[in-house]
């Protein structure tokens, strides 16, 4: 490529990634702002910052660390179950393909195309007469089932990146499906559940809708936790943004150090 | 060490052929090994030849027919459960294994006792001089390694049958050479049944006891490299066996006597090598290795094949010479002294037991005398 190509396109490329991490980086400005420069009309970026919206969301009252618990139950929970149902789904779908295999793939992802509310009175009804309502079982099960189609394609898609040859090879060696499954195949495609699992888990810790409508405080995840801060007395925008930096920072550390580990390209050498 | 049987093994794609017909991968195979042979599978991509060893290997159902190993029909039999060995061209190594844990890893599977996993794991890596590789990764290894790591995973086990699908493919040409007769070796200490498929007619007719040569799905003849070599069953064996490949003319054989003539092509046919009694009078076609193609001055012989010469590579021990007869592009492989150049006339001569004759319509060789069939081989 061309060096001024190059130089444009990185200048579109930060321009872009600024854009996007914006919101972000207000938010975290925010959260260290009283209330009045948090709303004050003439955006401040130069104040002096206060760790008070911290304090208040760190309160026992506030209970961050019950909001806390139930996203990491259910996100871990919901992300193990996923897991457990894609490998086994992609399994079929990557080594013994049908006919249907393609459009059994586009229709779990079409799933994703209906927008949650159209589907909120039934879930919420049914999971009424269950006894589900603001449960983490209840929680966990939706989400497992909101990351399902998107873990299969993902497991789909590095199962398929194993060459057909080595499962084959397994399979004149003797190895049973669960053998060839747990021996050869899982090993070399861990980088890529461990890809998907963080992001099933991401999307679980990020849901909002369903943790909003579907719970009201047993369950009750870290989006409604920040969501507890519009109250009927206004809005706290610095202390809601304090929320949402506990909210995001232990996904993001832990996004940050699994990232690091997954390292592709296991797979060279296996075959020429 | 095992006696494999195909009667009648067919597959069939669904779907696959012209206008949503069935099409035949393979049909109608039919083979009887004897115990600790080396059958190659030889032909064109696309003929078969791959399907018919995962047939046999069970990766791949056969929808007709029977596969038996040791008498026990096998078809229904999952790929786990034959004990056979397979070396596949992309070696298909565990990555993530070391070389001694592939080689291993169906051991471990039968739950063989560690020792003896042990003992037969160093066995295998003497004979093919990895030992000092087992506790590396496929990746840290060459080309030529890997290929002995597989070989290695499919002898550890001592199975019943070998099955090979192109294993020097990826290696080159020198390295290629060395491990054909390296694997040659192996399969006299060992003596297992194996079955080895090729495209390269040079692999098959090196490493064959017997050669199976096939053509979309069929197979078209199955002996002995020689055999193959000096009795072609048909046109496509005698232009696929033998580098480089026969000559054909289009010839017309005369009314009474031996003699095939085309526009200038004069060649004389042996009645003693085959029956030329039904078919006097018809086009044949005639067909003569370049290897025994001979130059001539002299127009006293019956054969003879005049024409301008085209090309000439000198290869030391022999020139190649390309000239065009009657239109039919002819090689011939003369002495490495030979002086001709391009532009020369040149006159061919061949004898006549060393003719081959095929029908044109079944293009079929002319059925051989009984004197033929029984002293040829």
């Amino acid at each position: 490529m061309e060096p001024k190509r190059s130089i444009g396109l990185a200048v579109v490329g930060w321009l872009v990634a600024l854009i996007m991490f914006f919101p972000i980086l207000w938010m975290i400005l925010t959260a260290f702002k009283t209330e009045q420069t948090a709303f004050s009309m003439t955006p401040q970026f130069i104040f002096s910052p206060t760790l008070d919206s911290f304090r208040t969301a760190l309160d026992q009252g506030a209970g961050y660390w019950h909001y806390a618990l139930n996203s990491a139950i259910t996100s871990v929970i919901s992300t193990l179950i996923g897991l457990a149902l894609a490998i086994p789904a992609a399994y079929a779908m990557a080594f013994f393909p049908s006919k249907r295999t393609d459009f059994t793939l586009v229709w779990m992802v079409s799933t994703k195309f209906i927008p949650a509310v159209g589907v909120l009175i039934p879930i919420f009804l049914v999971y009424k007469s269950l006894g589900l309502l603001d449960t983490d079982a209840g929680l966990i099960m939706l989400f497992a089932a909101m990351n399902l189609p998107i873990m299969v394609w993902m497991v789909y898609s590095y199962f398929k990146d194993i060459p057909r040859d080595i499962v084959e090879a397994a399979d004149i060696d003797g190895a049973g499906t669960l053998q060839t499954m747990v021996q050869v195949i899982l090993p070399l495609a861990l980088p890529g559940l461990a890809s998907t699992g963080l992001l099933a888990l991401i999307f679980a810790w990020n849901e909002a809708f369903w943790s909003l409508t579907m719970v009201d405080h047993n369950a009750a995840t870290l989006a409604p936790f920040i969501a507890s801060f519009k109250s009927a007395e206004g809005l706290f925008w610095a202390k809601m943004s304090a929320a949402s930096v506990l909210t995001v920072t232990p996904i993001i550390v832990l996004g940050w150090f699994a990232q690091r580990q997954m390292v592709r390209g296991l797979t060279f050498g296996a075959v020429k | 060490m095992a006696v494999v049987e195909l009667n009648n093994v067919a597959k069939r794609y669904p779907g696959s052929g012209s206008k949503g017909a069935a099409a035949n991968a393979v049909d109608d195979f039919n083979l009887i090994t004897r115990d600790g042979e080396f059958i190659v599978l030889v032909g064109p991509s696309g003929c078969g030849k791959s399907t018919t060893m995962r047939m046999i290997a069970g990766l791949e159902a056969n929808t007709g027919g029977e596969i038996r190993i040791n008498g026990r029909d096998v078809s229904q039999v999952a790929a786990r459960d034959r004990d056979i060995a397979m070396v596949f061209q992309s070696y298909a190594l565990y990555p993530h294994m070391t070389v001694f844990d592939n080689m291993a890893f169906a051991l471990k599977l039968k739950k063989y006792p560690g020792e003896d996993i042990q003992k037969r794991v160093k066995e295998a890596a003497e004979v093919l001089g990895i030992t000092a590789l087992l506790d590396r990764k496929p990746r840290a290894l060459s080309g030529g390694q890997r290929q002995r790591v597989a070989l290695g995973r499919a002898i550890v086990r001592s199975p019943q049958v070998f099955l090979m699908d192109e294993p020097l493919s990826n290696l080159d040409a020198m390295l290629r050479v060395d491990m054909r007769a390296e694997i040659i070796k192996l399969h006299r200490k060992l003596k297992v049944t194996t079955f080895y498929v090729t495209h390269d007619q040079t692999e098959a007719m090196t490493m064959g006891e017997r050669i199976v040569v096939m053509k979309d799905g069929r197979i078209q003849q199955i002996d002995t490299p020689n055999t193959l070599y000096h009795c072609p069953a048909n046109l496509f064996v005698a232009g696929f066996i033998g580098t480089p490949s026969m000559n054909f003319l289009k010839m017309t054989l005369g009314q009474h006597g031996m003699m095939l003539t085309g526009p200038t092509a004069r060649l004389l046919a042996s009645p003693e090598r085959q029956d030329l009694s039904n078919h006097r009078g018809q086009t044949l076609w005639a067909g003569i290795r370049p290897e025994h193609l001979r130059p001539t001055d002299a127009d006293d012989c019956a054969a003879l094949l005049t024409g301008e010469v085209d090309v000439v590579e000198p290869l030391g021990a022999v020139t190649m010479v390309q000239m065009t007869v009657d239109g039919h592009r002819i090689t011939a492989q003369l002495d490495g002294d030979t002086r001709v150049s391009i532009g020369d006339t040149l006159t061919l001569t061949c004898d006549s037991d060393q003719l081959h004759l095929f029908d044109t319509e079944t293009e079929l060789a002319l059925p051989r005398t009984h004197a033929m069939s029984t002293t040829t081989v």
